[in-house]
C-alpha cells in the first residue's frame, strides 16, 4: 500500500530529474494557454488601438515592449497573438494527424491494391518541399489565416499515414488482435478499439513536433503574406510589420520572433521528451 | 536484389510520383477561382484574344483531355508564360535558379561543415559543457523562424555593424562575372575575377547561414545521437584496447561509420532547404526561385508558381534518389528489399 502511494509522486521526481527541459516545455506551453485564454484580462491594451503620437515607442514602464510604427502596444498585441499560434497548432495538427490516421489505418489494415495506391500517394506529397506547396495552396485559395492552416494540414497528413500504417502492419499479427478476431470481433471492431488505441503513443511524439513546426510555416507564410493578413495581431505579421525597422526599432520584430522561438522548442523539448519515455534506448541521444 | 533492379524499381516510382506532382499541380491551377485565360491575357484582351489563349491551352475542353495537354507541354519544356514577367515560365525558372542552388548549395556545406564536428564533439563530451551548447545551439537551429534569424542578421551585421551586405548576390559597383554555371562564386572564380569572387562571397555569407542553421542543428543532432550508438560498439572498443589514440578513434572508425544514417539526414534536410530558400530569398533580397516564387503568388501569376513547385519537387526527389543511392554505396551492407 505504501509502495503505491510513493510510487506516482517517485516517478514524477524522477521525471524532473531525468528531463528537466520537458518539464520546463511543458511549464512553457502552459504559460501560453493561459495566456491565450486569459487575454483580454492580460493585455494592458487593445491590440489594434492606434495611438499615432506614440509611434515607435522603445520599451518603457508604460509600454514593457514598446510601441510599433501605428504605436499599437507590442506586448498586448503578442498576447493576443498567443491565441492564433495556439489555434494554428491545434487546428492543423488535428486536421493532418485525423486525416492521415484515417488514411494510414485503412492502408494498414486493408492491404493490397488500396494500400499501394495510398502509399504512393503519401511518396507524392512528400516530394513537395512543404512551404513551397503550403505557399501554392494557399495562394490558389487566397490568403487568409484559415487557408493558411489548410494548406499546412495538406502538406502535413502524409506522416502521420506512414506512421500509423507502419504500426497498424505490426499490431495486426499481434496475439491481441488475433485474440479479439477469433472471438468474433468485426473489422471495424478490431481498428477502433484494439490497433487505434496502440498507435497513439507515437502519433503524441510526432503531433508535439508537429504542433511547432505548423506554427513555424503559419507565420513564415504570414510573414510573406499568404498567411493571417494584417492589423490582425499574429507574430508572422508583426515580424513582417517590423522589417523595414530592424537596424533602428529592432523590438517590432525581436519580441514576436522570441516568442515564435520559445513556443516552438516548447513543443520540441515536449516531443524529445516524449520519444525518450516511450523509447528508453534513445533517452540522452536526441 | 541486385543494384540494377534496384535502380529499375526506384526509377519506375521517381516516374509514378512525377505523375503524382503534374496532377497535383494541375488541380491546384484548377482551383484558382478566377478564370485563368481571362487572368492571363489582361483586363484589355479582345474575346478573340482569350478564346485563342483557351484554344492553346484547351481551357475549354473535358478536364482529362486539359491534362494530357497540361502534361504534354510539361514534357516539351512548355510551363506556360508567367503573367507578371510575360516570359516563358521555363526561361525564368532557367536564369533564377542558379542564384538559389548557389545559395542552397552554400547553406548545405555550412552546415555539414559545422554540423558534423559538433555532433561528434556533442557526442564525445557527452554530458559535459561542449555537449550541452551544441545541443542547446540545436535546440534554438530546430525551433527558430528562419525569416526572423535572417531579419536579427541583417540588423545587426549590416544595419549596427555595417560589416556584411543586407543584401543582393553582388555589390552593385562590381559587374557580375560572365555567366558560365550561374554561380557568382564559380564564375569569377573561372574568370579569374577576384573582386567579384570576394563580393559575391562576402554577400552569400549571412542568407547561406540563416537558410544553413536549421539544417545544422538536424545534422549535428543526428551525428551526436549516431556517434553515441556507434561509440558503445565493440570495433571502437577494440581499437582503444589496441591503444589507438582518443582522435584516430573518434574520426577515423567511429565517426565514418556514423556518418551512414546522417548522410540520410542530409538528404532529406535538402527539402527543408529549398522550403527556407523562399523565406531567405525574400529577406535578403536574393534573385532566386524563392523570391521569383513569392512574387508571382502575390500578383496571382500562377504559370510562375506551379513551374517552380513542380521544379523544387523534382529536385528534391531527384536529392532523395541520389542520397539513397550514396547511402547504398557507402555501406554495402544494405539490401534494399
Amino acid at each position: 500500500m505504501v509502495e503505491t502511494l510513493a510510487a506516482p509522486t517517485q516517478s514524477r521526481r524522477r521525471v524532473w530529474r531525468r528531463s528537466p527541459l520537458t518539464v520546463a516545455g511543458l511549464a512553457l506551453i502552459a504559460i501560453l494557454a493561459l495566456t491565450a485564454l486569459s487575454a483580454p484580462l492580460l493585455a494592458p491594451a487593445d491590440p489594434l488601438k492606434q495611438v499615432l503620437s506614440s509611434r515607435l515607442d522603445p520599451p518603457s514602464a508604460e509600454h514593457w515592449l514598446g510601441t510599433d510604427q501605428l504605436g499599437r502596444d507590442i506586448l498586448s498585441r503578442m498576447i493576443y497573438g498567443s491565441r492564433i499560434s495556439l489555434l494554428i497548432g491545434v487546428v492543423v495538427v488535428g486536421l493532418a494527424a485525423s486525416v492521415g490516421t484515417f488514411v494510414g489505418l485503412v492502408a494498414g489494415y486493408t492491404g493490397g491494391w488500396l494500400d499501394e495506391a495510398l502509399m504512393r500517394l503519401t511518396d507524392v506529397f512528400f516530394a513537395f518541399p512543404a512551404l513551397i506547396l503550403a505557399m501554392a495552396i494557399s495562394g490558389a485559395l487566397g490568403p487568409s489565416l484559415t487557408n493558411a492552416m489548410i494548406a499546412i494540414a495538406v502538406v502535413s497528413w502524409p506522416v502521420y499515414a506512414r506512421l500509423v500504417r507502419a504500426q497498424v502492419l505490426s499490431l495486426r499479427e499481434r496475439e491481441f488482435v488475433e485474440a479479439a478476431r477469433s472471438l468474433g470481433a468485426s473489422g471495424e471492431r478490431v481498428v477502433w478499439q484494439h490497433i487505434l488505441p496502440n498507435t497513439l503513443a507515437p502519433l503524441l511524439v510526432q503531433a508535439s513536433f508537429d504542433m511547432g513546426g505548423a506554427i513555424l510555416s503559419a507565420a513564415g507564410l504570414s510573414f510573406i503574406g499568404f498567411g493571417t493578413q494584417p492589423p490582425t495581431a499574429e507574430w508572422g505579421v508583426m515580424i513582417s510589420e517590423g522589417r523595414n525597422y530592424i537596424a533602428t526599432h529592432s523590438w517590432l520584430s525581436l519580441f514576436p520572433g522570441l516568442a515564435i522561438l520559445l513556443t516552438v522548442a516548447a513543443f520540441n523539448l515536449i516531443g524529445d521528451g516524449l520519444r525518450d519515455a516511450l523509447d528508453p534506448r534513445l533517452r540522452g541521444t536526441g | 536484389m541486385t543494384l540494377l533492379s534496384y535502380l529499375f524499381r526506384r526509377l519506375v516510382g521517381f516516374l509514378a510520383v512525377m505523375i503524382g506532382i503534374s496532377i497535383i499541380t494541375f488541380g491546384l491551377s484548377h482551383l484558382v477561382p478566377a478564370d485563368p485565360a481571362v487572368v492571363a491575357m489582361g483586363d484589355h484582351a479582345s474575346n478573340e484574344q482569350i478564346e485563342a489563349f483557351r484554344e492553346k491551352y484547351g481551357l475549354n475542353k473535358p478536364v482529362p483531355e486539359q491534362y494530357w495537354i497540361y502534361v504534354t507541354n510539361l514534357l516539351q519544356g512548355d510551363l506556360g508564360i508567367s503573367l507578371r514577367t510575360r516570359r516563358p515560365v521555363a526561361e525564368d525558372l532557367r536564369n533564377f535558379f542558379p542564384a538559389t542552388f548557389e545559395l542552397s548549395l552554400t547553406a548545405l556545406i555550412l552546415s555539414i561543415l559545422i554540423g558534423i564536428p559538433a555532433g561528434v564533439i556533442s557526442a564525445t563530451a557527452r554530458n559535459r559543457l561542449p555537449d550541452h551548447i551544441v545541443r542547446i545551439a540545436s535546440l534554438i537551429g530546430g525551433s527558430v523562424p528562419i525569416f526572423w534569424l535572417g531579419l536579427i542578421l541583417i540588423g545587426f551585421f549590416y544595419g549596427r555593424l555595417g560589416w556584411l551586405p543586407g543584401g543582393a548576390r553582388i555589390d552593385s559597383f562590381i559587374p557580375p562575372p560572365p555567366e558560365v554555371t550561374g554561380l557568382f562564386t564559380v564564375d569569377s572564380l573561372l574568370a579569374g575575377d577576384y573582386k567579384a569572387l570576394w563580393s559575391s562571397l562576402h554577400h552569400l555569407f549571412l542568407p547561406a547561414l540563416a537558410l544553413g542553421y536549421f539544417s545544422t542543428a538536424i545534422i549535428a543532432r543526428m551525428m551526436r545521437s549516431s556517434m553515441l550508438e556507434v561509440l558503445n560498439n565493440q570495433y571502437v572498443l577494440a581499437a582503444r584496447a589496441k591503444g589507438l589514440n582518443q582522435r584516430t578513434v573518434v574520426w577515423r572508425h567511429a565517426a565514418r561509420n556514423a556518418l551512414i544514417p546522417t548522410v540520410t539526414t542530409i538528404g532529406v534536410t535538402f527539402g527543408s532547404l529549398l522550403s527556407g530558400a523562399v523565406l531567405t530569398e525574400t529577406i535578403f533580397s536574393w534573385p532566386g526561385l524563392g523570391r521569383y516564387a513569392t512574387y508571382s503568388a502575390t500578383s496571382l501569376d500562377f504559370p510562375a508558381v506551379m513551374g517552380v513547385t513542380l521544379l523544387a519537387a523534382l529536385v528534391y526527389t531527384l536529392t532523395n534518389l541520389v542520397v539513397d543511392l550514396g547511402y547504398q554505396w557507402l555501406d554495402p551492407r544494405i539490401r534494399h528489399g
